[in-house]
Formats: structure tokens, sequence, C-alpha cells
């Protein structure tokens, strides 16, 4: 199927007619230029047109928790938000730590249709932090695994981490860590600060990750290796992150969504009442300070890209007392809304720079050739078109997704994703799966 | 008054002077022969125990009954919960049998505010984790009350484990809103990090504020945090931290010293201290009950009189 795509702006800039053929850009001119003749006309009148958005870090739950969300579900929910690939995360039920269940999870993607998806696979066997799970054979696999992450849990054995670093060079692999030193975060509930001191809850400092960035860099740098850090929440980190690449070391670090907008306020004071653990998140959310650290460091390019942490949890999951919460919130329907809000509305980055953080460089990081390509003619037709203009009340009961764990239920949030393309297929029109 | 009395920071200083002055009406009822009022008849309150705390149990249970109250007491050992029942579903089960106010203690803290939600009746904290225990605060400045006057002014010392003490954070906020000066003693270990918003001082150092404290009061100290390494032995923080006769001596004449109890007897307090007259910790358990029955009293029956004219 052809489609001209009618009146985009590319990048934000000036309205352009897009022929997307054969799954490949065909052609891109001004309006009225190109030749659609046979070709289905989708208006694009006011959207902004970027290429498909790619996540570097989503939880899928399946298998194992297909109660929470499904690889159809959750790449049914990215499309909504404008991606076209997704990295699976291995903390599933087994653990990906085989090549067995990273071909199955791959399959599954293929079979759903909605978008690319790419396991991500355990560094350590069950992710228990005792032996390097079989990583040549998982990159070796069908699903061509690259990223390699414990996610959920620290690598935080020295050695085994050193190992790691070196080990997945040979494959071009990266190590993608969630930096939590686990003593210092023993029973921890929230950002260790002002709010968790007067609600009495446990608190998660913000040390106990820059102390594993740090460590982590150095051991990068000493075995030569390429390492990316998981969903960055202090200015701390992004201070460390900042020095270790003005080093030239081969580091690389995400930022989800709800640290660049949410504070640990929100545990407090929010309209749903104090100690809601809708709010509940690994690592936690942090401070106004942080979040300004945050968007400035995204903007600056020391933060490399945006990554959901799309973390799906069942209402029994959440409809508790803090402490015996679920870590985690959704986030790939809302990913593409709350980046606008915290960076493009605030004037941190125009829509060139968020085509950047949130799909070239993922898709560098993650080694996906077929993403994150500039919208050009010839490029792989992965393309996302959104309204910018539009506001909407966030209500998690249309959501694709088989889980309702967001924190902007009744915000108000700008930019809708109006279509998205993944090879020249439309997997999402005029706002809906196709 | 709020519906719920689940943080002492959400009283406001008329509430809280009511809810002492009814208090000290109805500590009128406890010197008769029969104490019982009919205030609350027909009334039914629960007390939702997730935690054991007999003492703060029947202290409300007493409470309750004395004013006539129906006192279902439900506690979670034993029962659905430890059968895995979920906080909610606790609350709906209380909700379909119509309790008119859900006392409740629990190991984590926020869980009244969330239990608050599911409840169409009143909620009384009774303790949530290491966050509140406003009744607590309440008997401890009816306490100080009755000992010393009014509270504006006073220079109240509370030694302990602050970081983990629910006491603490009621105490704060309440002596606060009453006018007292508040001075929080603790090893740097025990104290949470960020305290700047606190309304109140903070010292390492037990001596230096001794001699200009009207009230000690001192948290118990549960001997788990030694093996967290929060301080080196149980004698050297009693060297430091707990109260002997030697540091009774040094307080102002007319200073009193309080305890929440359970008391660690030789560790944060001598027995000499616990058990001279300066020691409030009897009236205390009493003054629990009276107060305890004011806030039920002012959360269930609003504005008719306590306890009518028949006095």
């Amino acid at each position: 199927m052809t489609y001209l795509v009618k009146g985009a702006r590319v990048l934000g800039g000036e309205p352009k007619d897009i022929l997307v053929k054969d799954g490949v850009i065909a052609e891109i001119g001004a309006p009225g230029r190109v030749d659609g003749t046979g070709a289905g006309h989708v208006d694009a009148d006011g959207l902004v047109a970027l290429p498909g958005l790619v996540d570097l870090h989503t939880h899928l739950r399946e298998p194992g928790r297909e109660d929470a969300e499904t690889v159809a579900s959750g790449t049914a929910a990215a499309a909504l938000g404008g991606f076209t690939a997704v990295h699976a995360m291995a903390n599933t039920s087994p653990v990906a730590d085989t090549a067995g269940v990273v071909e199955q999870v791959w399959r599954l993607g293929r079979q759903a249709g909605h978008c690319d998806v790419q396991p991500v696979g355990a560094v350590t066997a069950g992710l228990l932090g005792r032996q390097l799970a079989e990583l040549g054979a998982m990159a070796d696999s069908a699903a061509r695994v690259r990223v390699f992450s414990d996610d959920g849990v620290c690598v935080s054995d020295a050695v085994l981490m050193r190992r790691a670093l070196e080990y997945v060079k040979a494959f071009d692999g990266v190590v993608a860590q969630h930096a939590q030193e686990p003593r210092l975060t023993e029973g921890a509930q929230m950002n260790e600060g002002a709010v968790s001191g007067r609600l009495g809850l446990t608190g998660w400092p913000a040390v106990a990750e820059e102390a594993i960035i740090a460590r982590d860099c150095l051991l990068a740098a000493h075995v030569g290796s390429r390492l990316h850090i998981c969903h960055v929440s202090t200015a701390g980190s992004v201070e460390i992150i900042r020095w270790a690449k003005s080093k030239g070391w081969d580091v690389t670090a995400e930022v989800t969504p709800h640290h660049l907008l949410l504070t640990d306020a929100c545990a407090e004071t929010s309209p749903a009442g104090a100690y809601n653990p809708i709010y509940k998140v690994n690592p936690p959310l942090r401070t106004g300070e942080d979040v300004r650290a945050l968007r400035e460091a995204l903007a600056d390019g020391t933060i490399d890209c945006v990554a959901t942490d799309h973390a799906p949890h069942p209402v029994e999951d959440k409809e508790t007392e803090w402490q015996a919460a679920a870590m985690g919130m959704i986030g790939l329907e809302t990913a593409l809304s709350v980046v606008q809000e915290a960076m493009v509305e605030t004037g941190l980055l125009d829509w060139a720079g968020v085509a950047d953080r949130m799909s070239a460089r993922p898709a560098r990081i993650g080694r996906l050739p077929g993403h994150g390509r500039e919208l050009r003619a010839g490029s792989p037709a992965n393309l996302v078109l959104a309204d910018p203009s539009v506001r909407w009340a966030v209500d998690p009961g249309g959501f694709a997704s088989k889980s309702r764990n967001t924190p902007y239920q009744g915000m108000t949030l700008p930019g809708r994703v109006v279509a998205t393309f993944l090879r020249g297929r439309p997997t999402v029109l005029e706002g809906k799966l196709t | 008054m709020n519906r719920h009395l689940l943080s002492t920071a959400d009283l406001s200083r008329e509430d809280a002077l009511l809810i002492l002055d009814t208090a000290e009406e109805l500590s009128r009822v406890s010197g008769r022969s029969i104490k019982k009022l009919p205030t609350l008849r027909g009334r039914t309150v629960v007390n939702l125990f997730f935690e054991d705390s007999t003492r703060t149990r029947i202290s409300f249970e007493a409470a309750a009954k004395r004013l006539s109250a129906d006192v279902i007491n439900f506690s979670a050992k034993g029962s659905s919960v430890s059968k895995g029942e979920s906080l909610k579903d606790t609350a709906l089960t209380l909700q379909a049998m119509g309790a008119d106010a859900v006392v409740v203690r629990h190991g984590a803290s926020g869980a009244p505010h969330r239990l608050a939600n599911w409840v169409d009746g009143s909620v009384v904290n009774a303790g949530d984790g290491t966050h509140e225990h406003p009744t607590q605060a309440l008997l401890d400045a009816f306490t100080m009350r009755r000992r010393l006057g009014e509270l504006d002014g006073r220079r109240v010392t509370i030694v302990g484990d602050v970081l983990h003490s629910r006491v603490a954070r009621s105490n704060v906020h309440l002596l606060h809103t009453l006018g007292a000066e508040v001075t929080l003693v603790a090893p740097p270990t025990l104290l949470p990090v960020a305290m700047g918003e606190w309304p109140c001082e903070v010292s390492y150092d037990f001596d230096s504020v001794l001699a200009k404290s009207d009230v000690v009061m001192m948290l118990r100290v549960q001997h788990e945090r030694m093996n967290a390494s929060y301080f080196p032995s149980a004698r050297e923080y009693s060297r430091r931290y707990g109260l002997d006769p030697d540091r009774l001596g040094r307080m102002p004449e007319g200073a009193i010293v309080m305890h929440p109890g359970p008391m660690n007897r030789g560790m944060e307090i001598a027995a000499e201290v616990a058990d001279s007259a300066r020691s409030t910790i009897v009236e205390q358990v009493t003054n629990g009950v009276t107060v305890r029955m004011a806030v039920l009293y002012l959360l269930l029956s609003g504005s008719e009189p306590a306890i009518g004219g028949n006095l």
C-alpha cells in the first residue's frame, strides 16, 4: 500500500508531502508537488512528523505476568504512543536469560505486528547476580540481542559488572545498568529527603544511584566498553555522566518521562490524597531540583534519550498501602505528551531535538539500524504524526495497555499521536489502532 | 474538625484545644464510681489492629465503652488478613458492617490515609508505621498541660529514635501548633537526613539542652536498631542519650519526665527516673483513655455537649 501524507511539518518545519511506498519514504516534497496517484491520502495538516519513536526500556510482562500486560497489548500501547520499536526488558517469568526466551518474546512481537520488539537479555542468570547469563547465545539468536540488563535489580557485584562489560564487546553489546546500591536501599520506599522524613517512609538516597553510576563509568573506561545507564533520576548522576562523557568514555544514559515531570511531593500532596502508590516507582520520583537538572541534561545531550520504563501492574498491586504496593508506572501512551510538556513547551527542545532523543539516539544505542533514521527519501518509513496543538485529559480507561497505573490520570497534557507507520504500514491512523 | 484524625499536622490550634478541653471535661467522669456516659450509644467503633499493641487497643476500647459505643476488636492475626486479604477488602467489609469509626494501627506508614479513601466512617490513626501516632501526642499534650499549665513557650525536649518514631512526628506538629518550643535530641543516625522544614530545633547533645527543658520525653529505642549499626551498643546509647538520675538532677525544678511506653528500663531511661515523682508515665496511660474519649466523641457526635447537663 502506498500513502501520501499531506502537509506534515517534518521535525516541526515547513509543511511537506511525504510519499510512503514499499516500506520506505519514496519522496518528500513541497505540498502538492508530490505525485500521490493511487496512494491513500493522510491529511497531516498541522501535524508534526517525527521518525518512529524507539523505547529502550519497556516492560511487556510476557511471559509470566500476562494479567498485567502482554506483548500484544503492550506493543499496541506503544504504537498508539508513536513507537515503532520497543526494547522488552528481561525481568519476565521465566527471565529472558536464554536464547529460547528472547526468541519467544521476539516472535510474539512479530505476531502482534504493532511495532518491532527487540528483547533485552538478562546480564546474569535468573537476574540473581551470581553468574553471567548466556549472553553470546542471546546475541546470536534470531532475536539478535544487543542490550543486556538486569533491570529491576542492579548488577551490584563489581567483578560481575566488569566481566559483563568486557564480554559483550565481542558482539557490540551494551550493558544497561539499573543503578541502585542494594545495601543503601534496603526496604526503600521513596526518595530520601524532606518528604520521606515527614511521611515516615524509608528513604532511597540519591547516593545509592550515583555511587553505582560513578563506579560503572570507571569500570567501562577501564575495560573500554560501552555502558548505558537506565532511568537516571538525580542531579548528581547527571554531573557524573557529564564528567564521564567529557573524558570521551562510551557512556550513554536515559531518563524517563515521569522523572522529567513529577517530584516526590506527589507522595504527600496529590489530588488523590497522600500515600497514593500510583507515584511509587523505582528509582523514585526525586525533587524539583533533580527534575530541572534532568531536563537540562536531556536538552544539552548529557542524557542521550528518553525511555519510558513502562511498568504495568494490575489494580490490586497498586490499591494497597504504599509499602505493599508494586513499583512502577505505565508510560508508552503518554511519553510524547509528557516530553512535549516538559521539554518542548519549556523551550528546552525543538521537535528535531525530540526526534533525536526519542528516536535516533535510542535506536543507535540499541543498534537498531532500521529505526531512528532521518526522514528523507530512501529511509525506512517508520514515522509518527502528532498533533501538538491539542490538549487532552488523561483517562487510562481508553488505553490499550492492560494496566491502568498511570500517574497522569486526570492531568491535562499537550499533544496526541494521530498516526504511526511501521515500515510503510500504518499501525495507528486517526489516533486508533488499524 | 476533619472527619478523620490521621495526622496532628491536620489539627488547627482551635481543633487541638477543643480536644484537650473536651478531654478535661470528660476526665471528671473518670473520677466517678460509674464511669459510663450514654453519648455514643448505638454507634460502632472498630479497633482494627494489624500490629500487636495491647496497650493502645485497650485504651481505645475503654474510651469507646465509656461513651457506650459498641466496640468490635479486629486483630489481623488469625483473621482473613493473615490469609492475604487486602487492606481495601478489609475496609469494604468494615464499611458493609456499618462502622462509624475505625481505629487503625498498621505497620505501614500511611495505611490510615489509604483506609480513609475506602470507608465512610471516621478513621482514627492509632499509629502507622514510622509516621504518626496522633492520640499519643494529644495525651502527651494533655498531660503536660495538667502538670505545667498552657504550653505556649514551654520547652519540650524529645530524645531518642526520631527517625523511626511516630510519637516524635506527632508531637512535633502538635506541640508547635500549641506554641511550645520543641528540641529533638538523637544521634545523627536516628534523625531523618533532611529536617529543614520541621518546626523544631535539633541537637546531638542531650546534656546541652537538659537545663532548659520543661519537659523531657524519652522515646523507646528498639533493640534491633543496634544490629543495623544506628549506634554501637546499648551501653553507649544509654551513656550518651539515656535519662539517668544524674541527668534528672540537672533538669530545672518542676520539669517533668515523660515516656510513651513501653519502656526499656536501663536503656533509654533509668528505673529510678521512671519511678520518680517527676515521671508522668502512669498518668499518661490514664490520660490516654480520656483523650481518646474526647477524640471519638468529637469525631462521632459533633456539636452535642460531651456529657450533657447531668454533672
